[in-house]
């Protein structure tokens, strides 16, 4: 008989449970297999009444967030056998309401996602007839790093200041206010400013650093925050300095 | 007056009653080694602290004249407070070199376009903590 694995996965049924529970399955342990292929072989062979959310397989769609042993992970992406013999925890995203087994309600980030204004913001458009807004691949170079992200959400759940206070605007909504303010061709940031600099924007982090190691994208959300910590205490400095010049 | 937090564990779900939030344990930070050194960093600025109390009444001491600075350095020379120095120098040092380790993701340094490395970053915290290290040694031994 092959080599097999137990998996122990969050259920959790609104209509009749009052708290989520841990089922155990036994799956093959195969070298090529990802935790995602492992919860699709139990979904397709042995319990169709298991739901979480996938997509791509490929660590592009941020879909596939789950806590697998305690860590945050894209499930597409973290390896069966690097927890072998197991068992293996597969539990839905920390900090987040469970809707049903391993898929969580994300319309609170969502709404923080928009709260910081990602897209470009500008004062004075020019026509198109101008042309477009050029930009040195030096330019692109200060802020591609944080247009990676996927909203995929680890990094939120690697979090304890958002498990700890649900205002908190969180990791990946102020690094990507950091990917627009760092953009040559926005003008916003000060707008940002006024949202971000509130206490649930980055005064709420106390730099734990989880977010960044979180993250599969490398984007370093947790660096973004400090370096808009900075950016903030500076703009207070100018504006304590010059307080009727211009931001 | 912004709105104060629902009690756990449905602070997100005001109207959807049936997703579950699991609650946030007060122990949150003892369950995780990466939660529990960050409270430790924390925690150890307690260290930091101390000494700079313990300069601010060495400065007191000086303005009062030599008798009152002699008395300082007297009571600082006792058993008790050797003992409160040497743990305060542990936990500062703790406290220093975690923040040095996190300094790279908070400087972003660039020259002639390229970023410099995160470990240039921390060696350099290292460089200028030994540096200070060395003037202040040759000051007081000299």
């Amino acid at each position: 008989m092959a080599e097999t694995i137990q998996l122990e996965v969050t259920r959790y049924s609104p209509e009749k449970d009052s708290a989520p529970s841990f089922q155990k399955y036994e799956v093959p342990l195969r070298k090529d297999w990802v935790v995602l292929d492992a919860l699709n072989y139990v979904k397709d062979k042995q319990d169709g009444s298991l739901t979480f959310r996938w997509s791509c397989r490929m660590g592009v769609c941020g879909s596939c967030g789950m806590m697998v042993n305690g860590e945050p992970k894209l499930t597409c992406a973290t390896f069966l056998s690097k927890y072998a013999p197991g068992p293996v925890r597969v539990e839905p995203l920390r900090y987040f309401p469970i809707v049903r087994d391993l898929v969580v309600e994300m319309s609170d980030f969502m709404a923080k996602f928009r709260k910081v204004k990602p897209w470009l913001v500008r004062k004075d458009d020019k026509p198109l007839s101008e042309g477009e807004f050029l930009q040195t691949p030096e330019q692109l170079e200060v802020y591609k790093q944080y247009s990676m992200c996927i909203n995929c959400t680890l990094c939120y759940a690697a979090c304890p200041v958002y498990g700890l206070d649900p205002f908190f605007i969180g990791p990946a909504a102020i690094a990507l206010a950091q990917r627009y303010n760092m953009d040559s061709r926005d003008q916003g940031s000060d707008e940002r400013m006024d949202i971000l600099s509130q206490h649930e924007g980055i005064w709420g982090c106390t730099f734990v650093g989880e977010c960044t190691k979180a993250c599969p994208k490398n984007v370093d959300p947790a660096g973004a925050i400090q370096q808009y910590k900075l950016a903030a205490t500076m703009n207070w400095f100018k504006t304590l300095l010059a307080p009727k010049a211009p931001r | 007056m912004r709105p104060q937090p629902q009690p756990a564990p449905t602070p997100y779900t005001p109207y959807h009653p049936r997703w579950y939030r699991t609650p946030v344990s007060t122990y949150w930070w003892m369950h995780r080694w990466v939660y529990f050194r960050f409270v430790l960093r924390e925690l150890t600025s307690f260290g930091a602290a101390y000494f700079c109390v313990m300069t601010l009444l060495l400065v007191r001491a000086l303005s009062k004249g030599p008798q009152a600075f002699e008395a300082f350095e007297v009571r600082l020379a006792s058993p008790f407070f050797i003992c409160m120095t040497v743990i305060a120098l542990l936990l500062a040092l703790f406290h220093t070199s975690t923040w040095f380790s996190l300094s790279a993701h908070a400087m972003v340094v660039r020259i002639g376009g390229t970023r410099v490395p995160g470990i240039l970053i921390v060696a350099g915290n290292y460089a200028a903590w030994l540096v200070v290290s060395a003037i202040l040694a040759w000051f007081l031994l000299r």
